[in-house]
């Protein structure tokens, strides 16, 4: 499935480095989103755009990930020849990465 | 219990201005806060004042203080604002006219000055934290350099009747955090309580960020009303535990999803989260919805303030050139590929000197590259090639090549666009707190 079945995202500047915040519409979710979106898989989903690493922040209790993407903007927001200079756009490309079946994955745990 | 309400105006220097009537007409608002200063504004701003000492403020100051100074004088709201930008005395002069201008006499106006840090930041030797290099070594290069300064000063000025106070850069969370501080008395080393009171700040300051503003995603995240979003309103109680709010009636939608969107925004970490009064610790805080439109934040915190202040460097860093055009119908991706590969091949040839060049076709690879965007022929396709290069001639001649293509390129292409532009952009030193001197100067209508 994709991500964005569970989850919703927005995405920050600072200089060089982005944030996307990505937030499980049901906190039940969370779970599922911390065992399957780790920094090395949003890492390997930019690996065209960024030049640095990726850092996870957890944020349990409102059911949150906040990823910190170094090196993602081009050089930096006030200098970038990006169209998306502030990679505004890049939350929602987060949300397009695949991820196993919430349901299945439960059936998987039962048996 | 006692609470404070606060009004978000503005989330940036060009927002809509009617939502801030609204608050300040509807919103039983005790303070209207416009936040409108983004990290290169007030470089841009400083560059205006060199060609007009009387100038360097917000462009939109005059109309947003002529929106709203009326009201607020009414109803007794006071207004904070760093739409001063690189000139907050000349700001604060030209509200003071206007305020004579609508029969406002008596309103006090404080200009917050001593952001500006350009001759120590020119004479020190501090290293940029994006390059490693001395910001001395920019030269004549350097534009700006702003110190996000805190809540004190605001606070001052409050505390001695100001009715409007217009600030130049300070930390966007401080213009909420120090109306609140200055109706509770909290101290300035209660860092919970600051911690608290910036979780308020960061909340509002985007304005329209957390009423449903930047959030729809037609059938899984719907906001009605978007033409007509309310901006918000923050409740904020001693203990500095906030409801977010807007006016009953305002478009748009404050839900647990729109609250965290929000605060996580341009947060790194977020038990980290380095304010010049506080280091604010927002990695324990819990959302709940206690009504429609009505969401209440606990649980943040907060650390003693590092000592240090942030302070942005706007320099002149290169010049980039830009071209565009469009390509459709049958064939449009192969004549788009074919047109980039000629532009290419022409500054080449034609030896501009380039530092830096991006080729993309608008609808296919150009905000994420082949690898995300994968595969689908679309209908229309857009060529845009920026290039970075040393002067403002050389900008020129990128979008001039696009241009060509009219006549020399590929069959079809229509609507082609150029710019060349200087770029002002900025980077970052941490200075000693003790570096800024603060001050509050008064204007009186």
């Amino acid at each position: 499935m994709k991500l964005r079945a569970l989850a919703h995202s927005r995405t920050g500047d600072k200089g060089n480095t982005s944030n996307i915040a990505l937030i499980a519409y049901d906190i039940a979710d969370y779970g599922h989103l911390e065992a399957h979106v780790t920094p090395e898989r949003v890492q390997e989903h930019f690996r065209e755009i960024m030049t640095g690493e990726v850092i996870r922040y957890a944020l349990p209790k409102i059911g949150a990930l906040n990823f910190v993407l170094k090196g993602a903007l081009g050089g930096g927001v006030t200098r970038s020849l990006a169209l998306d200079a502030h990679g505004k756009a890049l939350g929602s490309a987060l949300l397009d990465l695949d991820i196993p079946d919430r349901a299945s994955t439960d059936i998987v745990r039962i048996a | 219990m006692r609470t404070v309400r606060l009004g978000a105006g503005a989330g940036y220097a060009g927002d809509r201005i009617e939502p801030a009537l609204e608050l300040a007409e509807r919103g039983e608002i005790d303070y209207l806060v416009f936040e409108c200063l983004a990290e290169r504004t007030i470089a841009l701003a400083q560059q205006a004042k060199l060609r007009d000492p009387e100038g360097g403020y917000d462009p939109l100051l005059e109309a947003r203080m002529r929106a709203v100074l009326a009201p607020c004088r009414a109803r007794g709201i006071r207004i904070v604002t760093n739409m001063g930008a690189a000139n907050p005395i000349a700001a604060a002069q030209r509200t003071r006219t206007l305020a004579l201008d609508l029969g406002l006499a008596g309103l006090r106006i404080a200009a917050v000055t001593g952001d500006d840090l350009l001759d120590a930041v020119r004479a020190g030797n501090f290293i940029l934290e994006e390059s490693g290099v001395p910001a001395a070594s920019l030269g004549n290069r350097i534009v700006s350099a702003n110190a996000y300064l805190g809540a004190a000063p605001i606070v001052a000025a409050l505390a001695d009747g100001a009715d409007v106070v217009v600030t130049g850069r300070v930390g966007d969370p401080a213009l909420f955090l120090a109306p609140i501080v200055h109706e509770f008395g909290w101290a300035l080393d209660d860092w919970k309580r600051l911690g608290r009171g910036t979780l308020v700040g960061h909340l509002l300051e985007c304005a329209g960020q957390i009423t449903g503003g930047y959030f729809a995603d037609p059938g899984c995240k719907d906001v009605p009303g978007l033409a007509r979003l309310g901006f918000p309103i923050g409740i904020v109680a001693e203990d500095g535990t906030v409801e977010i709010t807007k006016v009953e009636g305002s478009g748009g939608r404050i839900s647990l999803a729109t609250c965290k969107e929000q605060l996580l925004y341009e947060v790194h970490d977020p038990a980290r989260y380095l304010q010049p009064d506080v280091v604010g610790d927002f990695s324990e805080v819990e959302m709940e919805q206690i009504g429609p439109d009505r969401v209440r934040a606990t649980g943040a915190t907060g650390s003693p303030a590092t000592g240090l202040l942030k302070v942005s460097v706007g320099y002149v860093d290169s010049y980039i050139g830009e071209g565009q055009i469009s390509y459709a119908g049958a064939g449009a991706l192969d004549r788009g590929r074919l047109a980039l590969e000629v532009v290419r091949e022409r500054l080449a040839f034609t030896r501009v000197a380039l530092t830096e060049l991006r080729c993309d076709l608008i609808g296919v690879d150009a905000l994420h590259g082949a690898a995300l965007s994968g595969g689908r022929e679309p209908y229309e396709v857009r060529l845009r090639v920026a290039g970075r290069t040393e002067t403002l001639a050389e900008a020129v001649r990128i979008g001039n090549e696009v241009e060509t293509l009219y006549t020399n390129g590929p069959a079809g292409g229509g609507g082609a666009w150029k710019s060349a532009r200087e770029v002002v952009a900025v980077q970052s030193v941490l200075v000693p707190a003790t570096l800024a001197r603060p001050r509050v100067q008064f204007v009186e209508a």
